[in-house]
């Protein structure tokens, strides 16, 4: 029996690396992706400054539909300071919605701008997450006279979008425009999933729960099945 | 009153029990239930598979108190249904927790479930008396696999809606009735809201009902026959002097501590996904499903979840080459109703069935023969009970090479299932060919194979170290 179990061990153990190799097939192309540097990730100032340059840069065209200015107090943002990035006319409770027409965007770009709020989700894929591909994609962006826009992008080829940060990445050195960028990818990153932060910390002190749930468990059970010859 | 039944006990439990069971069923199903005292590991699963059914029962109704059914688009442009799904991941307190615990849950469910029919294969569990126990079990399976596909729609992503698509157009491939059966079944001539009410219906009440019922049916079953176990021996041949097996102890208070046990090791792994890693690498939660459900946007590669790939693979393996495969096992056929010592007219009635059934697999389109190889698949586990001649229950007792079988039957259900998950390609296709008849001539022929061999003998009481 135990030789059936090792080998059964064995051949589960082949197969999930098999398996964890590729990983799965996602919404992006087999592109090679930078990483998002890591400290932006978990950086409030870093996701607030993304917030700001989301609500400047970025909002003009794309919603953040699921989640509301409110929430951005979760990343450290004071009421005013909310204010401040909220478009005139909007309340703190609404969500963020951009005013962009979504039939006249399809008729101008090709495709309707989608609303951002998962991106960092959807587009993971075996290069990377999606917040790395969105700090590939808005730095990828070329020059070619081709395209409508006048701009194409290495990540995502024959992109409608043009290329919105071209006059930040114009005036800024590279070092600059990246960590911009980055605080962008990270705060994009936060409103995927809010509750990543949260959910981390609380499954550490589930773990620890459940390690000695399992050690009293372990031993009631030792206790109880003594008895049994 | 004092009533004509033998009921001993006094105060509210006297009352109880003088109009309701209570202490006789305590007794006849916990405290004086004899389960062998040689369960292993494998034995973990079924009460696991209870607890993860609860888990989804549970997590299911908070979830449809905020979740709404409903493909239109909201003001944002973003499908309701899958808005609904965010909105219970930020603004529903703990949504993100109870969203998790269920897409985790039902990935878990399905490993518990193979786990605990494996089980089943290796030790005979399915044989006599425990048939009906094996078919309630199917049944069971069956139910939760298409509980899993309504419920994968309900999220409203692309992989929901494209999936979905995929699944329901098979249906039209059915010969005659198809198209209108598909049409039937979406409630549409696309996949659209109209299927999603439906598909929601079925998934949060009329499958889970039935999913109970059958669960309930399945312990039924167990308790009037009990419990097999690792060597396959049965405890109640050999009893004391109070008729209790001399193997046998008490559901209650062994198997029901050593259940906790079983269950605190599944919850440490299964929070370990749903805290740190609950999309697991896309296999979960799959990135595609985070794109709102677009009909006008094909995914490049569509793929069911990973506990449907094994099936998956058979469903694609079956091309125009497969069919002759098919029918040169109807020939296969014909050549064993010739050796058959039955009557001439019975021989010549089958031979006839087999000639047309051959006639059919290439008439039909090999799409059909696509699905009945995919349903076939499942349904084949009902007859295991029949199929298995072997005079040994356990898998301990058989040949080695019996046990060489298994193994690779194990490793190939595996291997379908990687190869499920890709897109197809010519050595994956040849492959998942190869898989597919040794999967069906596993248990088609295991009427012959079970029979060959040494077998070991089988002792009469349990092998048990003390511990």
């Amino acid at each position: 029996m135990k030789k059936l179990f090792t080998s059964f061990l064995t051949a589960m153990a082949t197969t999930l690396a098999l398996i964890a190799a590729p990983g799965v097939f996602a919404a992006g192309g087999p592109v090679a992706l930078d990483a998002t540097p890591a400290q932006k990730l978990s950086d409030k100032a870093a996701m607030q400054n993304g917030a700001k340059t989301f609500m400047s840069y970025c909002l003009g065209c794309h919603g953040l539909s699921a989640m509301r200015y409110s929430r951005l107090a979760d990343i450290g943002m004071t009421e005013e300071q909310i204010k401040a990035v909220m478009p005139p006319g909007a309340k703190p409770g609404d969500y963020i919605r951009t005013s962009l027409n979504r039939a006249e965007a399809k008729d101008w770009f090709g495709a309707a701008p989608p609303d951002l709020s998962v991106t960092a989700r959807s587009r993971s894929s075996h290069s990377g997450t999606g917040t790395d591909w969105i700090y590939t994609f808005l730095r990828t962006y070329y020059e070619d006279a081709s395209r409508p826009t006048g701009w194409n992008n290495k990540t995502y080829v024959g992109v409608g979008m043009p290329h919105v940060l071209w006059d930040a990445q114009k005036s800024k050195p590279p070092a600059e425009f990246d960590s911009m960028v980055g605080d962008l990818a990270a705060f994009l990153n936060y409103v995927s999933e809010p509750a990543q932060f949260s959910r981390k910390t609380i499954g550490v002190v589930v773990m620890v729960f459940l390690a000695i749930f399992f050690v009293l468990a372990w031993r009631l059970n030792k206790v109880y099945w003594k008895n049994i010859k | 009153m004092a009533s004509e039944k033998n009921v001993t006990t006094t105060g509210l439990l006297g009352w109880i029990d003088t109009r309701f069971p209570l202490t006789k069923l305590y007794k006849e199903h916990l405290s004086e239930y004899y389960a062998p005292k040689n369960f292993n590991f494998f034995y973990f699963f079924g009460s696991l598979a209870m607890v993860v059914l609860a888990l989804q029962i549970i997590t299911g109704i908070f979830l449809t108190m905020h979740y709404k059914p409903d493909a239109s688009l909201n003001a944002a442009g973003v499908p309701v249904a899958f808005a609904s799904v965010e909105y219970i991941m930020r603004e529903v307190p703990f949504g993100w927790l109870i969203r998790y615990m269920h897409s985790t849950g039902a990935s878990a469910f399905f490993v518990v479930v193979y786990l605990h029919m494996w089980r089943g294969l290796i030790y005979g569990s399915y044989r006599s008396p425990r048939e009906l126990i094996w078919i309630f079990g199917c049944a069971i399976f069956l139910c939760l696999m298409a509980e899993a596909f309504f419920g994968y729609l309900l999220p409203w992503g692309q992989m929901s809606y494209w999936g979905a698509q995929v699944i329901v157009n098979l249906f039209s491939a059915v010969p005659l009735i198809g198209p209108d059966l598909s049409v039937w079944i979406r409630g549409d001539f696309v996949v659209g809201d109209a299927t999603l009410n439906r598909f929601f219906a079925f998934h949060v009440i009329a499958i889970p009902l039935v999913l109970v019922g059958l669960v309930a049916a399945h312990i039924i079953a167990l308790h009037e026959v009990g419990s097999n176990n690792p060597d396959g021996v049965e405890i109640k041949k050999n009893k004391n002097a109070d008729g209790i097996p001399l193997d046998g102890i008490p559901f209650h208070p062994y198997y029901s501590v050593h259940d906790i046990l079983g269950i605190a090791g599944f919850l440490i792994l299964f929070c370990a996904v749903v805290f740190f890693a609950p999309e697991l690498g896309g296999y979960f939660l799959e990135f595609n499903n985070f794109i709102p459900a677009d009909p006008l946007v094909t995914p490049p590669h569509i793929a069911p979840v990973w506990y449907f790939t094994p099936f998956y693979s058979m469903l694609r393996a079956v091309t125009d080459l497969f069919t002759w495969v098919m029918v040169a096992s109807a020939g296969l056929g014909a050549l064993a109703v010739l050796r058959a010592r039955w009557p001439l007219v019975v021989k010549a009635g089958a031979l006839a069935a087999l000639l047309v059934l051959a006639v059919t697999f290439r008439v039909f389109d090999a799409k059909f023969w696509g699905v009945v190889i995919m349903g076939g698949a499942v349904v084949i586990l009902f007859f295991l009970p029949w199929l298995d001649h072997s005079p040994v229950k356990s898998i301990r007792y058989r040949p080695n090479w019996h046990k060489a079988l298994y193994m690779v039957f194990l490793v190939n259900f595996f291997i379908l299932g990687y190869l499920g998950v890709l897109p197809p390609f010519p050595f994956g296709q040849a492959y998942s060919l190869v898989g597919t008849v040794f999967y069906f001539a596993f248990f088609a022929l295991m009427p012959i194979w079970s029979r060959i061999g040494d077998f070991k003998p089988v002792p009469e009481r349990v092998t048990f170290k003390p511990h």
